[in-house]
């Protein structure tokens, strides 16, 4: 047994037996980040209070929402939307947040592209970033079944019949995920799982294993500049807080955070009580059908300019550009072979590349949502072309880029 | 002493270790069935379908194993207009032709809809069509719409049994194993 000293109070009865006081240094007074930053380092903060919000109304759909294909449907569009107090609160909040977590994350990962917070020693924050960004695309198609109407059947249908593999006729193995021959209430059953457990877990895993990750070559900042952070935390604590580079991470960079989740949570709750109806597809609210198509199958916005990549090819050819466009973005650290750590702005051919990127991403995702047919068919041919071809000559441009 | 210690430390862990891997590959196993369809939905398997009432060029839709199941009798006109490589698609029974096909496309699943008037189908998710035996003539996909295993019985066909006309479609290779 331990020798403890009887306490004066709480809180040193709890520091005793917890170390709350080393806990909330090491976690948040000591936990230093870069003065030299601005509103887009905030979007971490904001993605983990979005997911908590969903996490949230998540809890209380659950309450009265049945897993079984004869009654999926109307418990969500009857029972909770109109017998349950409050209930259509929780659907839309679940709904507009689940669509604008991708926004963000969009937003997330494309200030580390401009900024090149994926390089020297960073590289796990970006691969455990995207292990996040794979884990939220499963989270939402899940939950994108659970409803059980015409999107839900017929966007699982799709989805589960790319594991086909095209010409390799994986059917045993599409069947197998299934659990059926076609969406059914085995595959209802298990991706309510995968919704509510599974996949939620290992996104919780996953944010600590990306804050994990952060600690040790620090948060970036905006000339991407090296410097001691051992030294500009001296600095701080004796009180030269002007000279230091650094301020603690709670409360002085939080309060910045609060600022911008302030501005954004105004923006969120606009669209939850006065135009949720964007991430509410019309043709979901008819219940699914195994024998109609729905004439137009789309995918939320958020997947559009990956479907767009596999849309204009035939079935192999599209599958594999479709595998590679989900995976490529994980060999980011490795593909640019530039050792500088600056804004794009900075680097000569990569400024082009990051906003031809980001433009040609913007470009599919309006493709994707347009009908496959004349104009529109070329224009997201050449786009998914352009996306390829900007990921192979990545590692050229970068390999000749001028040392900073 | 020290030696002999290690060399019993190091047994215990490969022993552990061993068993533990055993054990980890059966749990996998275990859940690998779990995802498994269940017997009693493979069992349902069989659905029976009565030819006579079909009219020409007039789609009919049936359901087997939870997939449309597309049924077009073909009219005298349309069997002069299709090649004799497409006829080996088509079922005959009671001397009349029957394209007879799992209603999916075969390039992602959606249901293809079709139009008498051009004897067509046609995919709306990505514009792929079929001609009136359901071989495909514009991609995406990457062939006809499959074949689900049949066996005739009389006017009737049981779908989900494999009869000896099915079994003659597989080996040339006119439809896929459903």
């Amino acid at each position: 047994m331990a020798h403890f000293e009887k306490a004066k109070n709480l809180h040193e009865w709890m520091d005793q037996r917890l170390a709350i006081d080393t806990l909330k240094k090491v976690m948040q007074t000591e936990y230093w980040i870069p003065k030299n930053i601005n509103f887009l380092w905030a979007m971490g903060m904001v993605l983990a209070a979005t997911f908590g919000i969903l996490l949230v109304s998540g809890i209380f759909l659950l309450m009265y929402y049945q897993p079984n294909v004869n009654t999926a449907f109307d418990s969500v569009n009857y029972t909770i939307m109109s017998e349950v107090g409050y209930g259509w609160l929780w659907r839309h909040v679940h709904g507009v947040g689940a669509s604008v977590v991708f926004l963000i994350i969009y937003i997330h990962m494309f200030t580390g592209i401009y900024y090149g917070s994926y390089k020297k020693g960073r590289e796990l924050i970006w691969l455990s970033g995207m292990g996040l960004f794979v884990a939220f695309s499963a989270e939402a198609f899940s939950g994108y079944m659970l409803p059980w109407g015409q999107m839900s059947y017929w966007a699982g249908m799709v989805i589960t019949n790319l594991f086909s593999g095209g010409s390799l006729h994986a059917d045993g193995l599409v069947e197998w995920i299934r659990g059926d021959y076609v969406p059914g209430q085995a595959f209802l059953n298990r991706f309510f799982m995968l919704h509510v457990l599974l996949i939620p877990l290992a996104i919780i895993g996953l944010i600590v294993l990306h804050f994990g990750t952060l600690r040790i070559p620090h948060v970036n900042n905006q000339d991407g500049e090296e410097f001691d952070f051992a030294e500009a935390a001296e600095l701080y604590k004796a009180g030269k807080v002007k000279e230091s580079k650094v301020i603690p991470f709670s409360p002085v960079f939080l309060s910045k955070d609060v600022l911008v989740m302030g501005v954004y949570f105004i923006i969120f709750f606009y669209l939850v009580f006065y135009h949720f109806e964007f991430a509410m597809d019309p043709v979901n609210f008819d219940p699914a059908n195994g024998l109609k198509t729905p004439t137009h199958i789309y995918p939320e916005w958020y997947f559009l300019w990956s479907y767009e990549i596999l849309r204009p090819f035939s079935t192999n050819v599209g599958l594999i550009a479709f595998a590679i466009a989900q995976v490529i973005f994980f060999t980011l650290p490795f593909l640019d072979r530039s050792p500088n750590v600056a804004p794009a702005s900075r680097r000569g051919a990569f400024k082009f590349w990051f906003w031809a990127l980001l433009i040609d991403m913007i470009v599919l995702t309006f493709m994707g949502k347009l009908p496959p047919q004349g104009i529109w068919s070329t224009v997201g041919l050449v786009a998914a072309l352009t996306f390829m071809g900007l990921w192979i000559i990545l590692p050229i441009i970068t390999s000749k880029e001028k040392k900073l | 002493m020290a030696n002999n210690t290690k060399g019993r430390r190091d047994f215990m862990g490969m022993a552990l270790g061993g068993f533990t891997a055993l054990g980890g590959i059966g749990a996998l196993y275990a859940m690998k069935r779990t995802w498994d369809p269940l017997p009693s939905v493979k069992a349902a398997g069989f659905t029976t379908i009565d030819l006579s009432p079909a009219q020409e060029n007039v789609l009919v839709t049936e359901k087997w194993r939870g997939k449309p199941i597309f049924i077009l009798k073909q009219s005298k006109e349309m069997m002069a207009k299709v090649s004799e490589e497409a006829k080996k698609r088509l079922i005959e029974v009671d001397g009349a032709h029957y394209m007879v096909a799992v209603g999916l496309c075969t390039h992602l699943g959606c249901i293809p809809g079709y139009d008498p008037a051009d004897e067509s189908f046609l995919c709306a998710c990505h514009g792929g069509m079929y001609d009136s035996t359901a071989d495909v003539t514009k991609a995406p996909p990457p062939r006809g719409l499959d074949i689900p295993p049949f066996k005739i019985d009389g006017t009737k066909l049981v779908l989900g049994e494999t009869g000896p006309e099915y079994e003659k479609m597989l080996a040339d290779g006119t439809t896929l194993k459903v």
